[in-house]
């Protein structure tokens, strides 16, 4: 399988990555190599190979529910970039 | 590793400040010469101050003062010369008595270290200053250990040379001898982690391997690197690259050093929901470089093609020195290694493009606004905050887990990933340690395979089938190579067993005599 100049765009827009149309034209070839390479994973049967999950056995623990952190607004809201009364701000999302 | 001269009993040290070196040196008795503080171990450090042979922050000030001197390394990204006086006032004044108290080490920018910037070597991160501390770096500085400051490394993890940092190459301390005298690099993604050891610029320091970030530039700079098995040491806090591999892990000069450094950096941790609850183990008590009964294997598929002479023939006295310990050598067969890189470049970009989604210029980092609407603020912050490397790898994990693409690459890769936990199951019941190469090749210059991404990838050829599997494994330095560079050998162990790891990088650095230090141009 290769990509196409038009599947990179579409790819840049999931990823959410502004991407010019040089960047773009560069890219193609690049990720082609790397696809074309891991493709050899194709020669491999894995007929009835149960896809690995966990790399070293262990239990899903549980713990009780209740509050273990919290009343930290300022310390995490330190770090935005923005932010207006006690919450993160984005541009405007709706009109 | 490292002759040296014992500190005579109750001599004190003699700050003595030398011209240019900076370096603090003290005198002891005893017809000793005298030692430069820089040259100690961990172990001769602890038992130092323990004893009363020097102070800690005679030795927090040497390193303070050495960090310093060598900024042309580029290996730190922010120094807190502060935080190691604290800490060895700390250890002087009886405060603290843990396992390290009064250690000054060097903490790899992956790491969230509270108030202090933690980047991931990322301009996406840049000024971010966490409200918490990791788990592994509270760990450490429970047991008494400070920090000298934060490490450059490859951004996010996601490269084998240190190249792609926001904040600049880490330069290897090493060079070539005789012609080119071409800055080399020094691996990566630890890079500025194995730089500042190898140039003792920190006598420990915390790496992270997710495909052979701790041991590849362990290797590239004459040190010993071990990444425990996966849950040994908790990921809370570590900044996720790709979260079902990433492991972190010590990197120091002597075999000693990294079961200390590990010792206190593992544990169980409710944080992390992958981590072990098993209790560490007292790797440095038990270490013993007697390999009497064990079985090293030898797996025939890591002979691979285009590997210098040099690295097959240390590989051979690697293991006439196991022998020479008591171990026998088995052949093995590991029947997927070559799948190995292409599952792992499956896997890790998938897990990254998902973890790397948190950066959308809202909660931390850098912003950049784009024409106005939130999409477009995402997508203008994400192009300017991440680099080359780091978008061509959230492409490719986007691709794999789209829509269409999903079972045959990423589901593909996880059923080969299963493979090669199997070939390795398979292994360890014919032999108790699997001994190789650490890398196909010595350290390569600056800018000499930044153009061509799979020939970077193929650095981690014999240390990415260990990740895949979440197995321990160690690099150790086994010798030079014709051009005067480091070699590494490569030890890979059943999980759970670091020790056997630990004790057959004793025995071998106990017969490869590897002192051989960087000249110093920096």
């Amino acid at each position: 399988m290769s990509v196409t100049p038009e599947q990179v765009r579409h790819i840049a827009k999931l990823a959410r990555i502004a991407m010019s149309d040089e960047e773009l034209e560069r890219l193609v070839p690049e990720l082609n190599n790397i696809l074309g390479w891991v493709e050899q994973l194709g020669e491999v049967d894995t007929e009835g190979v149960e896809p690995l999950t966990a790399v070293i056995a262990n239990k899903q623990r549980l713990r009780e529910d209740e509050v273990t952190d919290g009343n930290r607004r300022e310390d995490i809201l330190a770090n935005a970039p923005e932010a207006e009364h006690g919450f993160f701000a984005v541009p405007k999302v709706i009109e | 590793m490292g002759e040296r001269c014992r500190a005579a009993d109750g001599l004190r040290a003699q700050p003595d400040r030398t011209d240019g070196e900076n370096s603090l040196r003290a005198g002891y008795g005893g017809g000793c010469q005298m030692t430069d503080l820089t040259a100690l171990s961990i172990a001769e450090l602890r038992d130092g101050i323990r004893s009363g042979d020097f102070s800690a922050r005679e030795v927090a000030e040497t390193y303070n003062a050495a960090v310093a001197a060598a900024r042309g390394l580029n290996a730190y990204t922010v120094e807190t010369p502060e935080d190691a006086l604290a800490a060895a006032d700390a250890a002087d004044g009886g405060k603290s008595t843990g396992p390290l108290a009064g250690i000054p080490l060097g903490i790899k920018d992956l790491f969230a270290t509270k108030g202090v910037d933690s980047t991931a070597g990322s301009r996406i991160l840049n000024g971010f200053k966490p409200p918490y501390e990791s788990t592994v770096t509270a760990n450490l500085r429970k047991a008494g250990a400070g920090m000298l400051g934060k490490l450059n490394m490859d951004e996010f993890a996601m490269g084998s040379s240190n190249e792609t940092s926001a904040y600049g190459p880490v330069v290897s301390p090493w060079r070539r001898s005789g012609g080119s005298n071409a800055p080399l690099t020094p691996g990566g993604s630890s890079g500025g982690s194995a730089a500042a050891v190898s140039a003792r610029i920190a006598p420990g320091v915390t790496g992270t391997d997710t495909g052979g970030s701790i041991r590849q530039p362990a290797a590239f700079t004459g040190i010993c690197g071990i990444k425990p098995t996966y849950g040994r040491c908790s990921r809370w806090g570590i900044i996720s690259f790709a979260s079902s591999l990433d492991q972190a892990g010590p990197l120091a000069r002597t075999v000693r050093d990294c079961a200390i450094l590990l010792q206190a950096m593992a544990g169980f941790d409710p944080g992390d929901s992958t981590s072990l609850d098993l209790p560490v183990p007292d790797w440095e008590g038990a270490l013993s470089g007697d390999l009497k009964g064990k079985r090293i294997g030898i797996p025939r598929e890591y002979r691979i093609e285009g590997v210098p002479e040099e690295i097959n023939a240390l590989w051979d006295l690697g293991l006439e020195w196991l022998k020479d310990a008591g171990a026998e050598p088995v052949e093995i067969s590991l029947p997927h290694t070559k799948y190995a890189l292409p599952a792992y470049y499956i896997i890790a970009p998938a897990e990254a493009s998902s973890n790397l989604a948190r950066y959308d210029g809202v909660r931390y980092g850098a912003r950049v606004e784009g024409e106005g609407s939130l999409d477009s603020m995402y997508c203008a912050t994400r192009a300017a905050g991440f680099g080359d490397e780091v978008k061509r790898r959230i492409m490719i994990g986007t691709y794999v887990l789209s829509a269409g693409f999903y079972d045959a690459y990423f589901t593909k890769a996880q059923k080969v990933r299963a493979l090669i936990k199997q070939d390795f199951a398979e292994a360890f019941a014919k032999c108790d340690l699997i001994l190789t190469p650490t890398a196909p090749s010595a350290a390569f210059g600056i800018g000499e395979k930044s153009d061509d991404p799979i020939a970077m990838y193929l650095n981690d050829v014999f240390a990415v089938p260990a990740s895949l599997a979440g197995l321990p494994a160690m690099s150790v330095p086994g010798g030079l190579d014709g051009q005067g560079l480091p070699l590494g050998l490569h030890l890979i162990g059943p999980e759970l067993d670091e020790q056997s790891v630990l004790n057959a990088g004793l025995a071998i650095e106990e017969r490869a005599g590897f002192t051989h230090r960087a000249e110093k141009w920096w």
